[in-house]
C-alpha cells in the first residue's frame, strides 16, 4: 500500500525517498530482533561444536527451562559443563506454556523444566516424556512494591484497599492461579487494575512505579534486586508452586539429558536453587 | 497479469510465487488448525466478545487521532521547508522502525505516573495508566506514521501547481486546502487511515507494556489471544483467525479505494485539469 503511493514520487523527489528506503532494512531488523527475543536462547553456552567424543551420546543437550529459572539454570548449566568436560548445555528460556507448545510442535529439546505441574502434564499426555517428572524446586508468592513503597503496603489486605493499584497475573497462567488461591486463603478480595500474562509483566509494572503492589514469586523479588521491595504474605506459604523436570523422548543425548536432570535434583543443584530463593521440594 | 508476466523473466515470477507462499502458507496452516465445530462458541465467549469490541473501539479512536494529527503533520512535511525537516521526518517515522515494546516503554516514561508528564497529568486529575486511554495512545503511537507516510507521499506526487493556480485566482489558504489539496489526496488519506486502523487493531507490544491487561478495559484482541494461548490454544487459534479476517477485510477495502479515486499520477491529473478549467 505504502509503496504504491510512495513510488511515483521517487523520481521526482529522490532525496528523502532514499532515506525511506534506507529505513526499510532497519524496520525488518526490528521485526527480526523482536521475534528472536521471543524464544531467546540463554547465554549458558555458545554452541561450540561438541567434539568430546568421550561421551556415548556426544554430550550436547538443549534444556527448555521456565522463565523464572533463567538465572539458576544458567549457573547450573555452567557447573554441569564443568563436571563433564566436552558437554555443551544450551538453554532455551521462556514461559512454561510457550515451551510446552514448542516441544509438542517438535522443537529439539532434551530436558524440560516447567514452572508448574499442569504444563508438565500436558507434555506427559503426548508421550514425550522419558521417565517420570521429578519435582526439584518450589516457589511461593510474595507482595512486591516499588522501592519506596509509596502506597504504604504492609499486607495483602492493604493491596485490596480502594484506590490502590494492584497488579496480578491472569488466572490462566500459573502465577495468577496461585494469586487467586492466596487471596482466597487470606480472605481478601483483590480488584486488580491489570491481569498480566506473565510474572515479568507484573514485575515491570511495579518497578516502573505504575502499580502500587503486585503478587509475584519470591525468586522474582530476589532477582529484581533493588528495583522492587518484597513483603512476605503469611497466607502464601500454603500455596506452593512446584517445579518438575524431566528428560524428553526425542533426545539424541538421552544419557546426558538424564545426567542433567540428576544434577539439578542433587545436593549441588539444590544449593544453587536455594540461593535464588527457591524452596526445597 | 498475463501481459506483465510475459515481459518478466520467469525466475522473477518464480521467486515472487515463493515469497507469496511464505506469506500465505502460515495463514493456511493456522486455518487448518481451527477447531471448526467449536469455532462459534470459542469466538463468542464473553471474554472474546469483550476483547473484540474493545479492539474495534480503541482502534477507531486511535485512527481518528491519527487523522486529526497526521493530516496537518503530512501537510507540514510536504508543503513547507525548514531547517531540520529531514531529521524531524525521520523522527516522526520512528515508530515504524521501533519494536512496539520499546514504544510502550517510551510511552510509559512519558505518560506513566513517574513519567515526564506524569506529575502534570496527575495534578490535572488525568489518570492514564491501566486505562483504555493508554490503549488508544499505544495504538495511535504505532499507527500514526502509516498515515503520515502515505499522505505525505501523495501530497508530493500531486505537486503544488493546482494549489498555486487556485491561489493566484484569489482563493484563501484555507479554501485551497479544502477545495484543492484535500480532494486531490483524499484516496491516499482514506487508505492511510485504513492502514492506521489495521495497525492499531494488531497492536500488542506497546499495549502490553504500557496499558496492562484487564478484560473490558485494556485487554484487546491480540492480548486476549496471547493469554488464551496459555490454557486454550483452540480459542487462541480461533480468535487469531477472526483478527486475520478483519485485517484482510480492512486491507482489501483500502485497495478498493484506489481505483475509484486514483491517487496515482493518471487519476490525479484527470481531476484537477477539469477543476482548473472550471475555474477559468
Amino acid at each position: 500500500m505504502i509503496r504504491e503511493s510512495v513510488c511515483p514520487a521517487m523520481w521526482r523527489r529522490p532525496m528523502w525517498r532514499r532515506r525511506a528506503v534506507v529505513l526499510v532494512p532497519f524496520a525488518l531488523m526490528g521485526v527480526l530482533t523482536a521475534c528472536g527475543s521471543a524464544d531467546q536462547t540463554g547465554p549458558a553456552s555458545l554452541s561450540a561444536p561438541a567434539s568430546s567424543g568421550t561421551d556415548t551420546d556426544g554430550g550436547s543437550i538443549t534444556v527448555f527451562a521456565a522463565a523464572s529459572l533463567e538465572e539458576s539454570f544458567t549457573e547450573l548449566a555452567d557447573r554441569f559443563e564443568e563436571t563433564r568436560p566436552g558437554t555443551v548445555v544450551t538453554l532455551n528460556v521462556a514461559g512454561s506454556s510457550d515451551l510446552a507448545t514448542q516441544i509438542s510442535e517438535g522443537a529439539p529439546a532434551d530436558v524440560f523444566a516447567s514452572a508448574d505441574e499442569a504444563t508438565m502434564e500436558r507434555i506427559a499426555a503426548t508421550d514425550l516424556l522419558d521417565g517420570e517428572p521429578v519435582t526439584f524446586a518450589t516457589n511461593t508468592l510474595q507482595l512486591a512494591v516499588p522501592p519506596d513503597n509509596p502506597a504504604d503496603i504492609t499486607s495483602l489486605a492493604d493491596a485490596a484497599r480502594p484506590g490502590i493499584r494492584t497488579v496480578v497475573c491472569a488466572a490462566q497462567v500459573p502465577c495468577g492461579a496461585a494469586a487467586e488461591r492466596v487471596a482466597e486463603a487470606a480472605g481478601v478480595e483483590l480488584s486488580p487494575v491489570s491481569e498480566e500474562s506473565s510474572v515479568t509483566d507484573v514485575l515491570g509494572k511495579i518497578s516502573s512505579g505504575e502499580a502500587d503492589a503486585g503478587l509475584v514469586y519470591v525468586t522474582d523479588v530476589r532477582a529484581a534486586g533493588d528495583a522492587v521491595e518484597g513483603i512476605a504474605v503469611p497466607e502464601a506459604a500454603d500455596v506452593v508452586n512446584t517445579y518438575p523436570i524431566a528428560a524428553l523422548t526425542d533426545s539424541e543425548a538421552a544419557e546426558t539429558a538424564h545426567a542433567f536432570v540428576d544434577f539439578v535434583t542433587s545436593a549441588d543443584g539444590r544449593t544453587v536453587l536455594e540461593a535464588a530463593g527457591f524452596g526445597a521440594p | 497479469m498475463e501481459l506483465t508476466a510475459a515481459r518478466l523473466p520467469r525466475w522473477i515470477v518464480a521467486i515472487a510465487v515463493l515469497g507469496g507462499l511464505f506469506v500465505v502458507l502460515p495463514l493456511v496452516a493456522m486455518a487448518l488448525r481451527v477447531d471448526w465445530p467449536q469455532f462459534i462458541p470459542l469466538v463468542t465467549s464473553e471474554s472474546a466478545r469483550s476483547a473484540l469490541l474493545l479492539s474495534l473501539r480503541t482502534s477507531l479512536t486511535a485512527t481518528a487521532l491519527c487523522v486529526l494529527f497526521g493530516v496537518p503533520m503530512a501537510l507540514v512535511l510536504a508543503r513547507t521547508a525548514f531547517r531540520g525537516q529531514r531529521v524531524l521526518r525521520s523522527l516522526v517515522l520512528l515508530p515504524l522502525v521501533l519494536p512496539p515494546v520499546v514504544g510502550g516503554i517510551a510511552l510509559l516514561y512519558t505518560f506513566g505516573r513517574r513519567g515526564l508528564l506524569g506529575g502534570t497529568l496527575e495534578a490535572l486529575g488525568i489518570e492514564i495508566a491501566f486505562s483504555t486511554t493508554a490503549v488508544v495512545l499505544s495504538q495511535a503511537f504505532v499507527a500514526l506514521p502509516f498515515l503520515v507516510l502515505s499522505l505525505e507521499g501523495a501530497l508530493r506526487t500531486v505537486g503544488t501547481r493546482y494549489e498555486a493556480v487556485g491561489a493566484t485566482l484569489g482563493a484563501s489558504r484555507w479554501t485551497v486546502l479544502r477545495r484543492i489539496t484535500v480532494p486531490l489526496v483524499l484516496p491516499a488519506l482514506i487508505s492511510g487511515a485504513v492502514l492506521s486502523f489495521a495497525r492499531a487493531l494488531g497492536e500488542f507490544g506497546a499495549t502490553l507494556t504500557f496499558a496492562g491487561s484487564l478484560q473490558g478495559t485494556t485487554r484487546t484482541l491480540p492480548l486476549e489471544i496471547y493469554l488464551q494461548r496459555e490454557t486454550d490454544p483452540d480459542a487462541a487459534v480461533a480468535l487469531s483467525l477472526i483478527l486475520v479476517v478483519v485485517a484482510i477485510a480492512v486491507v482489501g477495502g483500502a485497495h478498493r479505494v484506489r481505483p475509484i479515486g486514483g491517487s496515482g499520477p493518471p487519476g490525479t491529473v484527470a481531476r484537477p485539469v477539469r477543476s482548473t478549467k472550471d475555474a477559468r
